[in-house]
Formats: C-alpha cells, structure tokens, sequence
C-alpha cells in the first residue's frame, strides 16, 4: 500500500515534468532561432549595412532602403489605422447601445476578422485598392499607372485594414478596464458625454492602447503576404519619395534574398544580417509592449 | 411644509425599468437648505430615486419615466432640457468614493474646467482651495494637492468626492450613501461636514442606517417596494410613525 | 436662469461625435467589403461566360493537377488542398500536445513567478514574424533534419509543419491557458480534498471542465494554420503535388496564391481562380473561427453562469 502510493506519486511526478518540458521546449525553440540568427547574422551588422544601399546583385552593401521603406510603410499605416480604429471603438464601446443585435454582429465580425488570413488581405488589396481603386482614380485623372499600381499608400492601406481589428479589439478591452463609476462621477459633476470620454476615459485607456499599436507594429513590421503585391519591389535604385512609389521592406527583402537569389550562399551574409535586424526590431517592440502591460497592471492593482 | 421653501418637487413619478415598474407614484416636496434622508430597505429603490433628481438613471438602458421632477418650478424630464446644466446645479456623491486617476487638484477643478468659461489659474486655485476647506480636507491635503488623489484614504477619498461637487456650485447635494464603504471615524466626519454644509446647500441622502437618518436629516422618506409609504419631519417619524409599516423597518423588525 | 438648452451649445461636441460615428461606419463597411470584393471577383467563374471557356467550378475537381499557367491550363485544387491539409495536420500534431502540455504547467503545476516568465515568452515567440520562421526552416531546419532522417528532399510538407507549429503554439496555448485558468479554484480544491493528486485534479477534473476552451484553441490555432503563408511558401518546397507523402515537396491554398499573384493577368480565368481560393480560405478560417469563439464563449458563460 505504502510503496503502490509512492510507485504512483513518482508516476505522477514524471507528468508532470513532461508537461513541464513542453514548456522547455518552447524555451529551446525561441532560443535556438533567436542563436541561429545572432550567430548568423551579428557579423554583418556594421553601421555601413544599415545605411548602405545593396549592391553587387544583394550580395555586398546594406539594407538600407529595406529600412527606409519598412518605417515609410509603416507610419503611413498607423497614420490610417490608429484614428480609425480609436474612433471605431470608442464608438462601439461608448456610443452603441451594448444589447443592440447589430452592434453585437460587428462585434463578433471584428474579432473573427482577426483571424482572415493574411494573403487574402494581400489578395484584397491588389483587386481592390490597385484594380478598382486606383484604376478608377487612374481613368478619372486621364493617365495611367499612377495610382492604378502597386505603391506604399495601397501597402500601408492593406496593412492597416488587416490590423484595423487588433486596434479596434486592443482599445475597447483599455475602455473596458475604466470603471463605470468615474463615467458617472464625471457626468454627474456636470461634462458632457464628450468631454468624460476625452478627460476621463481616454487618458486611462492610453497605455492599453499604446499597447495595441506597439503590437500592430511589431505585426506590420514582419508581415510579407500582404504587401508583396501591393507595393513592395525585389529591389529599387533610389529610394521611395511618395507614397505612390514602390518601396523595398525588410521582410520582403528576406523573402527575396532567401528564394530568388542565383547565388544563396553569397547572398546569405546579407539575409543573416536583415533578418537579425527585423529580429531584433520586432522583439524589442513586443518586449515595450510587454513591459507596458505589466505596468499598468500593477498600476491598477496598487490604485484600486 | 412646516420649514423652508420647497425648490425641488417630485410630482406623480412613476420610474419603469424595461416593463418592470421600479418607482410608483411618489410625490414628495425637499425642503431647501435641509438634509432629506430616503430610507427603506434594500431594492426598494431610494437609490433609483436619488438618480431620478439628477437624471442620472439615463446612463442604464431601458428606464422610462412619468410625472415631474421640479427644480425651481420648472420641470427636468421636460423635452431639450441641458442634462449637463441640470448636472451643475444638481452634484452628486457616489456611495464608493470614486475620484479621477488624477491629482487632487485636478479632481477638484475637473467640473470647473468643464464648464463654459473655465477660470484662470489663480481662481481656480481660490475654488479649489474654497471647496477643500469647505469639505474640511484643505488641512490633510494642502501640502500635496499635486499628488494623486487615489493614494488617500477610502474617507479622504470621500470628502474630495465631495469637495469636487461643491466646486462647481450646485444648489443640491445627491449622496449616495455616503459612507457605507467607510470606517465609523470617517463616517463620522462625513455625518459632521454633512451637518455644516446644509447652511448652504440643499441635501438629500440615501442610507441604509436608520441612526444615520436620525443624526444627520431634517426630513425623512420612507419608500418600500417603490412606493413612498411616508415622508416628515425626521423626528417625528421616529419617535411617532404615522405608518405601521415605518415602525416595523424603524424598530428593526425586517430590512 | 432656464435650464433649457441653448442653441448651438454643443454644436463643436455634436460635430466631433458626428465624425467618430462616420468613421466608426465606414471602418466596419471596410471590414464588411472584404468579403464581397473577395467574392465578386471570384463570381465571374460561375457567371461570365468568357470566363468559363478557361475555368469553370466544376474544373476545380477535375483531375488531380493544378497547372494553371500552360497551353492547356489545369485548375484542379485537390493538389493544394491536400497540401494545405497535409502541413496543417503535421502542424497540429506537433504543436497541440506541445502547447496543451504547456499550458497545463503553467495553470496547474507552475508558480507565480515561474508562471509571469512563461507567458511573456510564449508571447515573445508569437513576436517572431512569419517570414523569419519560413526564413528559418528554409534555410537551418529544412538542411539538419534532412541530414538527421536522410530525406529525399530537404523541403517537405514535414519541414513545413514544424516551422508551422512553432508559429501556432502561442495562439493554443494562449486560448488553453486561458481556459484552464477560467475553471474555478474551488473545482482544484474540492478534487485535492477528495484526496485527488494534483496529476489527477489537473487531468481528471480542471482539463475536462475546460475542454470546450481547450478544443476552441486547438481550433483557434488550426484556422491560423490553414491560413499561415510565408511559412509554407518558404519551406514546403513549393510543388504542386497530389500525393500523401509527407515527406515530399507540397504547396498550400495560400502558398498557390502568394506564388501565383504576382504573374497573373489580370481579369484572366487564373486571376478569378486564385480569388476563388482566397475566397475559400476565408470563409474556412472564418468558420473555424467562429466555432472556436462559440465554444470558448460556451465555456465561459458555463462556468461563470449567465450574469451580465
């Protein structure tokens, strides 16, 4: 009896430490492709590759308008994507009557679109904003092949659509998290609905919508399949001044220097080096984001 | 009635929340510049009354209203009336303490800068500092009104709750009960402040505490199950209840 | 003094939230247009006639070959259904018990502190973008299990799998771990005062009361998988072959349309026909996920009752 409940306490205990391994090899498979990358990459980066154009067919230079164009992209994204999908919760959250069907259905839409795999929004954007979009502003203007073409605005437009639910989700749960009881406080000292949602509301909802865009970032930084077709190019000789040029962006530059290149192991330096540099920036963004979510939690365990 | 003039009046007010009839034909004038506690067991819907006299029962869906609220003779349900206008001459303490995630300060001067024509800084700072001392806190918290107003105490708290709703001058005080989340020191210093503060301001109290009721209130209605039994002077209604049903929940025998 | 409103007193406040309105509508007609943009260029291949003479529906499910760019064009999707089934299945395979195990840990059997170190780097993988992990199983993993196992070909639907899970584990153990968490402590403590070990409380009593939550991030991570691009496109080699060989050169639904788009003509039968899949893969992730949220939210409002 005795040593039957020690045989089990030990089986128990080799279980419970498989599960536990499944935890370590998690561990082991962020370490081994963070190590794979560093040791791959850490001896191509040099000030002259983050500033320098490629050259020589990728195989000697830099990534710099990979650079230049990612961070071009991605602003004109947040540009697009922050406001609206502010606005958009702020009205589902503050204004729509919470037990209306309809606001309900666009609810449960919006998180499902979250789940809408990336290469249809890749597909979307290049029937929609370049073909039907652009191709009717084209006709309209009386010229051709400005708007109706892959540009940064149509990238950055896709991208920001496709994250639209992220922010839309992120800000709503931060308005979720204001108590009722300060909305009531406010209406009762006399501010209008307005003004309790910009003076009191939002100012508390900043950090879980900081967090939000930070993540949406991080996620628009790294995304490829949405872009490849809506504006990113193999390789330009200048780099990008509107946003209806084409630009060049690190993960699609990845993508190219892995699969397309006639020469892998000269271009593998490079494409060691670009991919630690999106590494890199995509960790320490979700790092901030990390950090500012566990911030604010204890924030909100030490003031209520 | 016996004392005051009647400002605020509450006429054949029925209060339905979706097709479930909360409040029923209540009736009551409030005395000016007198404490009125409405008390009644829970559910019985005194808070849901309190909230009817600021119009803050908007914020719930599906309530409806009948009858007449009177403030100054003119009626607030009416059509285009300015809620947020009615809100400043009607201010309101919550039943928990619940300032702003910002200074003390700033909680203070919050209904202030929402007005139409905010203030420059040096008034604002004399209202600030008026209505501090006014919900006798301008001592505990002079010295840091910069700081945050949530690392006070639950009373503390309470009294900036209070200090905040003086500031924007209304003419009528809506506590909430006040001080069911408190200590009974700070119970007592809100009971006192609530005693000072009637030379100027109307006021009318929800509690639960029936020795609340008798130390702090003039007048006193009873509502059970949404209905206004019976409402006087608060004396009376204690030592001499005209109602059966007021002596049973006075003496204690449900609620 | 009235307390009438005055007129245009809050003209300025009416008009910002006017606006937010406005925006609000016209975000989720986007959301909305999606969906029907997607579908009105894929109704051409049962509508158009010009159309039709290259790429009716029924060619979808003729044969067994999709070669769409040839004098004789060939638009069978068995080939990339296959492939998208294949890899989501290895993908699944290897990531479920590896994420459900996880979560396990850190709901039942991992302390405080161990647990606020896991979650972040779940969260952190999550981070890594898909073209690293293609970029990864391309290029490392692809030629180490190759040497390993002695495969015939280095890119396979096997290679792809892998990669695929490392990119759906967070998603399951994300949806599971808030699952298990979601069971009540009085579940725990009631089985541990039966005299239950915590092996047994956690599998015998907190796992089945979150199952519904657990099956919902098993889908949750599937919807991702059968959706998931840049992975497949970089390391399942990229055939379009008809075969259950695992260990053979596969290509994906997504893959197709990502490695097709580029070159396509516009308005051709092949441009509808990739729509025609885009169209497919989004309502199959929307359905699974919808499944997974009903379930979740099934699960929730069992264990929390009906309070709103």
């Amino acid at each position: 009896m005795n040593s039957k409940g020690h045989l089990r306490k030990i089986k128990d205990r080799i279980k419970i430490g498989l599960t536990g391994s499944a935890v370590l090899l998690i561990l082991a498979i962020l370490a081994v492709i963070l190590g794979t990358v560093i040791i791959g990459g850490y001896k191509s980066i040099s000030w002259e590759f983050l500033t320098q154009p490629p050259k020589e067919g990728m195989t000697k230079g830099g990534i710099f308008p990979a650079i230049f164009g990612m961070v071009f992209s991605l602003l004109m994204m947040l540009i697009a994507v922050v406001p609206v999908g502010v606005a958009t919760a702020v009205y589902l959250h503050e204004y729509a009557r919470p037990d209306f069907i309809l606001t309900k259905l666009i609810r449960g839409a919006v998180n499902n679109l979250a789940g809408v795999p990336s290469i249809v929004f890749g597909l979307f954007g290049l029937g929609f904003f370049i073909q039907f979009i652009g191709g009717s502003l084209d006709r309209s203007l009386g010229q051709s092949g400005l708007f109706g073409q892959p540009c940064i605005l149509w990238a950055s437009l896709t991208l920001a659509l496709m994250n639209l639910p992220m922010i839309i989700v992120a800000t709503e749960e931060a308005l979720r998290a204001v108590p009722q009881a300060e909305r009531a406080g406010a209406l009762a000292l006399g501010a209008t609905k307005w003004q309790t949602i910009q003076n009191v509301v939002l100012p508390q909802a900043i950090p879980g919508i900081l967090t939000g865009v930070v993540l949406v970032v991080s996620r628009g930084a790294g995304e490829v399949a949405p872009i490849m077709f809506t504006g990113a190019a193999y390789y330009l000789p200048y780099l990008p001044k509107l946003p209806t040029d084409q630009f060049m962006t690190l993960g699609y530059h990845i993508f190219v220097m892995t699969t397309q290149s006639p020469d892998i192991d000269a271009t593998m330096p490079i494409a060691m080096g670009a991919t630690l540099v999106l590494l890199a920036l995509t960790f320490s963004l979700n790092i901030i984001a990390i950090i500012i979510r566990s911030r604010t939690r204890s924030q909100l365990r030490k003031g209520r | 009635m016996q004392t005051g003039i009647n400002r605020l009046e509450i006429k054949d007010f029925n209060l339905y929340y979706h097709r479930t009839k909360a409040l029923e034909d209540i009736s009551m004038m409030i005395p000016e510049k007198k404490v009125t506690a409405i008390i009644g067991p829970s559910g019985c819907g005194k808070s849901t009354l309190l909230r009817s006299i600021n119009r803050m029962n908007e914020m719930i869906d599906g309530v409806t209203v009948e009858g007449q609220v009177l403030l100054d003779g003119e009626d607030i349900y009416q059509q285009d009336i300015d809620v947020v206008e009615l809100r400043r001459k009607v201010g309101m303490v919550f039943q928990r303490p619940n300032p702003f995630p910002k200074s003390i300060f700033e909680n203070v001067a919050f209904g202030v800068r929402m007005g139409d024509n905010v203030p420059a800084k040096q008034k604002l700072e004399e209202v600030v500092e008026r209505s501090l001392k006014e919900a006798a806190i301008w001592d505990e918290v002079k010295d840091r009104l910069h700081r945050s107003a949530m690392e006070l105490s639950g009373g503390q708290q309470q009294r900036i709750c209070i200090a905040r709703a003086l500031a924007v001058e209304p003419e009528v005080i809506l506590m909430d009960e006040p001080a069911s989340a408190l200590d009974p020191i700070a119970t007592a210093k809100i009971e006192e402040l609530i005693f000072r503060l009637k030379e100027k301001y109307t006021i009318v109290i929800v509690t639960h505490n029936m020795q609340q009721a008798a130390r702090v209130s003039d007048f006193t209605a009873f509502l059970m199950l949404g209905k206004l039994v019976e409402f006087g002077p608060t004396e009376k209604m204690m030592t001499n209840p005209g109602s059966k049903l007021t002596e049973d929940y006075i003496t204690g025998r449900f609620g | 003094m009235s307390l009438k409103k005055t007129r245009f007193k809050y003209l300025g406040e009416s008009l910002i939230e006017g606006n937010i309105k406005i925006t609000a509508i016209l975000a989720i007609i986007a959301v909305f247009l999606i969906f029907f943009f997607i579908l009105r260029e894929s109704l051409p291949i049962f509508f158009n006639g010009e159309v039709q003479q290259e790429i009716t529906f029924g060619k979808f499910f003729q044969g067994i070959q999709w070669q769409p760019v040839s004098d004789h064009p060939r638009f069978s999707l068995w080939p990339i259904i296959m492939g998208s089934l294949k890899v989501t299945m290895i993908a699944l395979v290897f990531a479920v018990p590896v994420a459900i195990g996880a979560a396990l840990y850190s709901s039942e059997f991992a302390g405080r502190r161990l647990k606020e170190f896991i979650k972040p780097v779940v969260e952190l993988l999550a981070g890594i973008p898909s073209v690293v992990l293609g970029f990864f199983a391309l290029i490392i993993m692809a030629s180490f299990l190759k040497n390993i196992f002695g495969w015939t070909y280095r890119l396979n639907a096997v290679n792809a799998g892998i990669a695929l899970g490392f990119a759906i584990i967070p998603a399951i153990y994300s949806l599971a771990e808030d699952a298990l968490n979601a069971v009540p402590k009085s579940f725990r403590e009631a089985a541990l005062g039966l005299g239950a070990t915590p092996w047994q409380t956690a599998v015998k009593v907190v796992l089945p009361a979150a199952l519904p939550g657990v099956s919902a991030a098993v889908l949750f991570g599937m919807g991702r998988a059968v959706g998931e691009t840049m992975v497949v496109l970089m390391a399942a080699g990229n055939a379009p072959l008809f075969s259950l060989n695992p260990l053979e050169s596969t290509r994906t639904m997504t893959a197709t349309i990502a490695a097709e788009l580029g070159e396509v003509v516009f308005g051709s039968g092949h441009y509808h026909a990739l729509f025609f899949i885009g169209l497919t893969l989004f309502t199959v992730t929307f359905v699974i996920n919808l499944i997974s949220w009903a379930l979740f939210d099934g699960l929730m409002s069992k264990l929390y009752g009906a309070k709103k």
